[in-house]
């Protein structure tokens, strides 16, 4: 009877997720999908540890562990997720992906501890070799629920490190074939495993998972900053596969379910992200962008020139007395958290009868709808942010473009120079408009790690400095003009 | 391998129908969800947490038991965290007056 109130509760769990993914993909429905799936979830988790009973109907035990960890989890989750910053997010994203990895992985661990140890038992008996009785399909799902799950763990601490600038990118020569080569390792590791023909079964299982997490390390740490939602958003569907292992191991639908949507979901959002950047999935994967832009930093470096700098005053005045200006807002905003006086300026200027529009490329700061989320922290009207395709249109009849901390996706060399790793990925033409007043820390190049000739065109004005600071120096200098 | 097919027909077809449930809901998203939709789709596949509490509740002994602990922590690392944040990405977006 319990048994089939569980199965009623993991159906609806099922369709709690199926209904959750689907409203999260609007906005006027989205924050409701996610309360309905984290209902469901809610739901399935305290189903499975009361009404829980196995083959033989046993209850599950140490349930006091059981609600220990829950009770450990979810503060820490919950304080962890409420205290971040709106610009860390991303980072955030990574890190309880990674969680999910972990948990997959250990899982499998268990599992296979608790197959060696009642079937070596068993097999002493017998003097055979146990793990030519256990069913393949059982040792195939543990083996591959854990190689998914270790890499996504690693390749996103990885990716985590990366965001949080702990961890630099890095690639050696002859990576892309090194990787290749691992992963040829760790499958063939795997085969020899499932097979049962050796007698180290046990030694070649933990050889796997080392070589797993070693293998999720080296895949993530050549690929560039700026790839890095491409790989999160991988990642995730890795966890997701790893999940729904899980669910074939335990014939639990639920797991299933969850596991295989956000695994093909996630899939088709990284290569919608990739699309974009207007680069292929295979393309980012080898980590060509790393080791690509080490070489063309070097050759792109004929990009110097001079450079005219402006003062706030100056910048102040132009904005002024401009008809349109436009915003372009890239990860350098959120890193100096100066969104809500970046709104404070929109709202000055447009007192004073400029018209203030964001242009909002697909990529800018490290998350596609990075910025639209830490606008919306500021209260900017929703129909201010303009997406690249329409504003792109706009610029020749702008007066004024301000670009605050961003640098990749208004880098000319994407349309001109095919050499530039970021060759091809659709760009905001702001060189267009009349006058680019670019406000950056320093010279330093963005993400990509490549120089932009923008900032050495004759309109192009440089306005350096935090931006929280410039932008208020801009509009106390505004206010002073009277 | 016939074999194996054959006993979990049922949950193959469940993951080759969902498969193409997750493409169709994902495929006409406006750029601007992206974030908050990785985020959720995060928090989802934390349901291994369910895995996690089943080989816990199964714990014998010690080693075990200490990887599951850590296991459901892990598991509801990603589960809370993953929604809590979602929900904190999707606040910004409630209509403005």
């Amino acid at each position: 009877m319990q048994q089939y109130i569980l199965q009623i509760i993991y159906l609806i769990g099922s369709v709690t997720f199926i209904l959750g993914l689907k409203y999260l993909g609007n906005p006027s429905t989205a924050r409701k999908g996610n309360l309905i799936a984290a209902f469901g979830m809610g739901l399935a988790i305290f189903g499975t540890i009361f009404l829980y009973t196995d083959s033989n109907g046993e209850h599950l035990g140490n349930l006091g562990f059981i609600f220990g960890a829950l009770l450990v989890g979810t503060v820490v989750g919950w304080l962890a997720a409420k205290k971040v910053q709106m610009t860390a997010m991303p980072e955030m994203v990574s890190l309880f992906n990674g969680m999910g990895g972990a948990c997959a992985m250990l899982i499998s661990i268990i599992e296979f501890r608790h197959l060696t140890s009642t079937h070596t038992a068993d097999a002493m008996a017998d003097g055979v070799n146990f793990f030519s009785q256990i069913p393949k399909g059982f040792l195939f799902t543990i083996i591959i629920g854990m190689v998914i799950g270790s890499v996504s763990f690693s390749g996103s601490m990885i990716a985590w490190g990366k965001l949080s600038g702990n961890v630099k990118d890095k690639s050696f020569g002859k990576q892309q074939f090194i990787n290749i080569g691992l992963l040829a390792v760790i499958l063939g590791l795997a085969y020899w495993d499932i097979m049962g023909e050796s007698a180290n079964t046990i030694t070649i299982f933990y050889a796997i998972l080392a070589l797993s997490l070693l293998y999720g390390i080296l895949f993530v740490l050549p690929i560039g900053g700026a790839d890095m939602p491409v790989v999160i958003s991988l990642l995730n569907s890795f966890t997701g596969v790893a999940a729904a292992c899980g669910g074939f191991l335990y014939d639990n639908k639920v797991m299933l379910v969850g596991g295989i949507l956000v695994g093909s979901a996630g899939t088709l959002l990284t290569i919608v992200m990739c699309n974009a950047m207007n680069r292929s999935l295979l393309n980012v994967l080898i980590g060509n962008f790393g080791g690509g832009s080490a070489a063309a930093s070097g050759a792109s470096a004929g990009a110097t020139g001079t450079i005219k700098e402006v003062t706030a005053s100056d910048a102040a005045i132009l904005m002024k007395y401009a008809k349109k200006v436009v915003i372009v807002p890239g990860y350098g905003l959120a890193v100096a958290q100066a969104q809500h006086v970046v709104h404070d300026l929109e709202l000055l200027l447009e007192s004073e009868g400029v018209e203030v529009k964001y242009a909002i490329h697909p990529v800018a700061g490290r998350m596609p709808g990075h910025m639209n989320v830490l606008l919306a922290e500021s209260n900017v009207a929703y129909d201010k942010l303009v997406e690249m395709e329409e504003i792109n249109a706009e610029f020749s009849t702008t007066d004024v473009v301000l670009v605050v901390g961003a640098n990749d996706v208004v880098n000319p060399a994407a349309k001109t120079d095919p050499s530039s790793p970021i060759y091809g990925m659709p760009i905001l033409d702001v060189e267009n408009a009349h006058h680019v007043i670019v406000n950056k820390r320093s010279m330093k190049a963005g993400y990509a790690g490549i120089e932009n000739e923008l900032f050495y065109k004759p309109k192009t004005s440089m306005l350096f400095g935090d931006a929280k600071k410039a932008l208020n120096e801009l509009v106390s200098e505004i206010k002073a003009l009277g | 391998m016939l074999e194996f097919i054959n006993n979990n027909l049922q949950l193959i077809y469940l993951i080759i129908l969902m498969i193409f449930v997750g493409i169709e809901l994902i495929g006409h998203v406006p750029s601007v969800l992206h974030t908050p939709l990785m985020s959720g789709a995060n928090a989802i596949h934390g349901v291994v947490i369910i895995g996690s509490i089943i080989v816990m509740g199964q714990a014998h002994e010690i080693v075990s038991l200490i990887l599951g602990f850590f296991a459901v922590v892990l598991g509801t690392l990603n589960v809370v965290g993953g929604f809590v944040v979602t929900d904190r990405m999707l606040e910004m977006f409630k209509k403005k007056k």
